[in-house]
């Protein structure tokens, strides 16, 4: 199994050995050794390959189309079959990884920027600042990321940056709300006192005096978002409202075939539905493997 | 607070999306004389804060405007709508709500046994896969290989119950098995949080039977946690609507603003996302009420 896999190639460190680590080093060896956060890891460097390198090794071009070819079932040549108008299907679901890995990333990046901002400000000033922001989040919170999503790329278009900037700040107020909670309980400490007695400015304290001792729950958090950046993305592309023709994406590819499926054509939509659950699960393994690593 | 957040924002969209409402219905080529009658019989060229106002004013009374693509009252179309998605989520409650606390109960009793590791990781696995995926995969399975169920929810005319329910089954499981996950990890841990608390000890120790620590100590407290999730997990619930009813044509809400949003019909998308926004601040309410009365703590608290 992966987990045997990870430790076999280290030396089994001494029990006193761990003492002598910083608390990172502590918490990446702990990654190393935890089969969960390795299997989830596996399926996502592989995908990530494929988004990467996918044209090299895909058999055909997943844009080229076919048409005399058009809905054959799998076979030796086309191992996944071919769509509608004869694209390969292999070749389409390996490339399709590269939109999905581009937009989920930089949405959630953006998401942890302005969250992280949002929670420091809010939990280190507190008070009537914090209350009203607080409430509008919380507000904001409550409205599904599809609805919002929905009225904003009517609104605004449908364009890749649309479907960051919307998944980007649905998901800011999820990760502002761990990070302040974080800083309520970071900023009685004596070093944050120090820091104000030395009159440094809020921001200094903020940033640079705070923001390194809440990394650990931003980073458990980014990771869980980032799997709901996939789930979000992928939805979006399904609806027509996320990346759009003639990217081979997975949630495109089912929307434009899922409805000739009475008629049989399974693997038009099949193995893309597969590729999109095995990165969510994959996504979120790893996620689960941090949030371990860093709570134990 | 949400509601008006909503609100605002709906109608904000609303107003930057169209740019000139005439003139979209009425396409390039009309006249800019017809364009401004339309633009003013429509009432789009007043203030913003003057139609906000009398749009809201308007929908409290029930009036939801008038759809641009129907030339119809947009009211009975959402209404219509609602009811049907009524019904598909309450098929989806009623199976999950039961089998999700049932499947967490028996993970909490069987705690890191195979029979919890099974339940606590298939219910993780399911519960972060996107709702038309897993649609996918069922209509896969039992619409197009085994041909078991009908592979779209829209049922013959004058359909009876039990054939609109069977008709239901296959689009509320994907809406099942997102919400199982997270019904089933909370009344676990608040299973295993009540099992372990000095109450579960002390009714064991007076040598109660076990069935009844289980059903009248164990279980009540274990539970309460769960109800305020199944409420949160209302809006959440909305939103896999909109993905289920376009993936299996069914003429829903989620559908009826899906459509609105590519037809640009905003009367119908506004109206739409509004009622929803009510819809979940109702659930939430009722949710904190039967919380309060199933607590004694709170319950009694607010008495004094």
């Amino acid at each position: 199994m992966s987990a045997t896999d990870g430790s076999a190639g280290m030396p089994a460190p001494a029990p006193n050995d761990t003492s002598r680590r910083g608390p990172l080093a502590e918490v990446f060896f702990s990654l190393l050794r935890s089969g969960t956060f390795l299997t989830g890891l596996t399926i996502v460097v592989f995908w990530v390959a494929c988004a990467l390198f996918g044209e090299h090794f895909a058999p055909y071009d997943p844009l080229a189309d076919d048409i005399i070819n058009a809905l054959a079932p799998p076979s030796a040549e086309h191992w996944f079959g071919t769509d509608q108008i004869g694209r390969d299907v292999f070749s389409r679901v390996i490339v399709g990884s590269r939109d999905i890995l581009t937009v989920a990333p930089l949405a959630t990046l953006l998401a942890t920027i302005a969250g992280t901002a949002l929670g420091l400000f809010t939990g280190y000033f507190r008070g009537i600042v914090d209350d009203i922001i607080s409430r509008i989040l919380e507000a904001f919170m409550a409205i599904p990321v599809v609805i919002v999503a929905l009225l904003a790329i009517v609104a605004l278009g449908t364009s890749k940056t649309t479907v960051i900037v919307v998944i980007g700040l649905s998901f800011a107020p999820i990760i502002a709300r761990t990070v302040r909670a974080a800083v309520l309980a970071e900023r009685e400490l004596d070093y944050v006192a120090a820091a104000q007695l030395r009159h440094e400015s809020a921001l200094h304290t903020m940033f640079v005096e705070i923001l390194p001792n809440v990394i650990p729950p931003i980073l458990v958090e980014t990771t869980v978002r980032l799997g709901y950046a996939i789930f979000a993305v992928a939805t979006l592309s399904f609806m027509g409202f996320g990346i759009q023709p003639p990217s081979p994406d997975w949630g495109l590819s089912i929307s434009s075939n899922y409805g000739m499926i009475g008629g049989g054509f399974w693997w038009t939509v099949l193995f893309d539905a597969l590729a999109i659950a095995s990165l969510v699960i994959g996504v979120n393994l790893a996620a689960d493997g941090v949030h371990g690593a860093f709570n134990d | 607070m949400t509601l008006f957040l909503l609100s605002i924002m709906v109608f904000l969209g609303g107003q930057v999306l169209p740019g000139n409402v005439g003139r979209a219905i009425l396409g390039p080529f009309a006249d800019q004389r017809a364009v401004d009658a339309l633009n003013h019989s429509l009432g789009v060229d007043r203030p913003l804060l003057t139609q906000y106002g009398s749009w809201i004013w308007n929908f409290i009374q029930g009036d939801m405007g008038t759809s641009y693509i129907f030339r119809s009252p947009v009211a009975p179309f959402v209404i219509d709508a609602l009811g049907n998605s009524m019904k598909l989520a309450a098929v989806a409650f009623v199976l999950v709500v039961p089998i999700g606390i049932l499947g967490g109960v028996i993970a909490a009793l069987n705690l890191n046994r195979p029979l919890d590791r099974i339940i606590s990781l298939g219910g993780l696995s399911v519960t972060v896969l996107p709702e038309f995926v897993t649609g996918i995969i069922l209509i896969l399975i039992f619409g197009v290989w085994l041909r078991w169920l009908p592979i779209s929810a829209a049922w013959p005319r004058d359909a009876g119950f039990f054939t609109q329910l069977y008709y239901l089954i296959l689009p509320s499981l994907p809406l099942f098995l997102v919400l199982f996950g997270y019904i089933a990890r909370m009344a676990r841990s608040g299973m295993i949080e009540a099992l372990d608390s000095d109450y579960t000890r002390t009714a064991v120790l007076k040598g109660l039977p076990w069935r009844t620590v289980i059903w009248r100590h164990v279980l009540r407290n274990a539970l309460l946690p769960t109800i305020t999730v199944i409420a949160t997990q209302t809006g959440y619930l909305i939103g896999g609507l909109v993905v289920i009813e376009t993936l299996f044509r069914y003429q829903g809400i989620g559908s009826l603003i899906f459509t609105a949003a590519r037809g640009k019909d905003f009367p119908v998308l506004e109206a739409g996302i509004l009622t929803i926004g009510i819809v979940y601040a109702v659930a939430t309410l009722a949710a904190d009420f039967l919380y309060s009365v199933l607590n004694p703590r709170i319950r009694l608290g607010t008495d004094q």
